[in-house]
């Protein structure tokens, strides 16, 4: 009798210790990484014969076009 | 340094579909394959709108995010790239997007999807500037020769402007001050900002 009882308690403190065993406290939310871009290098707008890898000059003329969308500063009225 | 956007005026795109041919000319893009398109709200009813609709080149791009093999990149002008030589067109980048800008050409008998294609703002790929693998791959570098994208050059109404994010967002600020209206809708002077001197100040629910 008092065999099977040893052998009881053994049964439940190994499933509580089983059972307890899958509560840590380990970190559940993943952290996002952005990843870092892996393809080839790709060369700036700048860098072609028209521009020689004048910076300024390639953004001076890509505000100019821009701007060319606007009927009010191509034909110079505010409109109204 | 700029930062290449996109604005389409709904009250000024006619549906005309110019935007997405020029987009289709310019680049040689394949059929089935639409970088551009326009979409329209309640067609057929008065009032109807639409809206011309590409990749939108975000500053915290989805699309970059998702990409399982990061073939996406940011040039220093704010466009979004990709190199196809790595993409895997697993379609993630697709289910990402909210302007459903990815596309992915189908070949074969069996629908084999191929690698994706987006546009480009017209500035190629990463391949050398205004070559011909970059032209067959990406299609036209007009942004390397100094021009805007096709589509906003050849906008007939001007609607869809393309270029630096503060230039065109003023073009589109001093039309509406022309108009008389759509300044006093919610969140305008955060996304354009206060009038700027010498134009008139917008009047409130007053018509055109």
């Amino acid at each position: 009798m008092r065999t099977m009882r040893a052998i009881a308690v053994a049964g439940v403190a190994l499933a509580a210790a089983l059972g307890l065993s899958a509560c840590g406290e380990e970190q559940q939310v993943t952290v996002y990484q952005q990843g870092k871009y892996k393809g080839k290098p790709d060369a700036q707008p700048w860098d072609s014969p028209q521009f020689g890898g004048k910076e300024a000059q390639w953004e001076t003329e890509i505000n100019r076009r821009a701007l060319n969308q606007s009927e009010y500063s191509r034909t110079g009225r505010t409109g109204g | 340094m700029a930062r290449m956007k996109f604005i389409c005026d709904v009250n000024r795109c006619i549906e005309c579909n110019g935007c997405v041919t020029a987009c289709k000319n310019a680049n040689e893009v394949p059929w089935g394959v639409n970088r551009r398109r326009v979409v329209t709200i309640n067609d057929g009813v008065p009032g109807e709108r639409s809206v011309s609709v590409a990749c939108m080149h975000c500053s915290d791009a989805p699309c970059m995010a998702v990409c399982p093999v990061d073939c996406f990149y940011r040039q220093e002008d704010g466009v979004v790239l990709h190199d196809k030589d790595l993409c895997i067109g697993c379609g993630y980048c697709f289910y990402a997007c909210p302007f459903g800008a990815p596309q992915f050409p189908q070949a074969g008998a069996f629908g084999l999807r191929g690698k994706m294609d987006k546009c480009t703002f017209c500035a190629g790929g990463p391949e050398a500037n205004n070559t011909a693998d970059e032209f067959r791959k990406y299609g036209e570098n007009r942004i390397a020769q100094g021009k805007l994208p096709a589509c906003a050059e050849m906008c007939s109404t001007k609607a869809l402007l393309g270029g630096d994010g503060d230039v065109i967002a003023d073009i589109y600020r001093q039309r509406v001050f022309v108009r008389g209206k759509g300044a006093e809708v919610w969140g305008w002077g955060t996304a354009y900002g206060p009038p700027k001197g010498g134009q008139p100040a917008p009047q409130p629910g007053a018509k055109s």
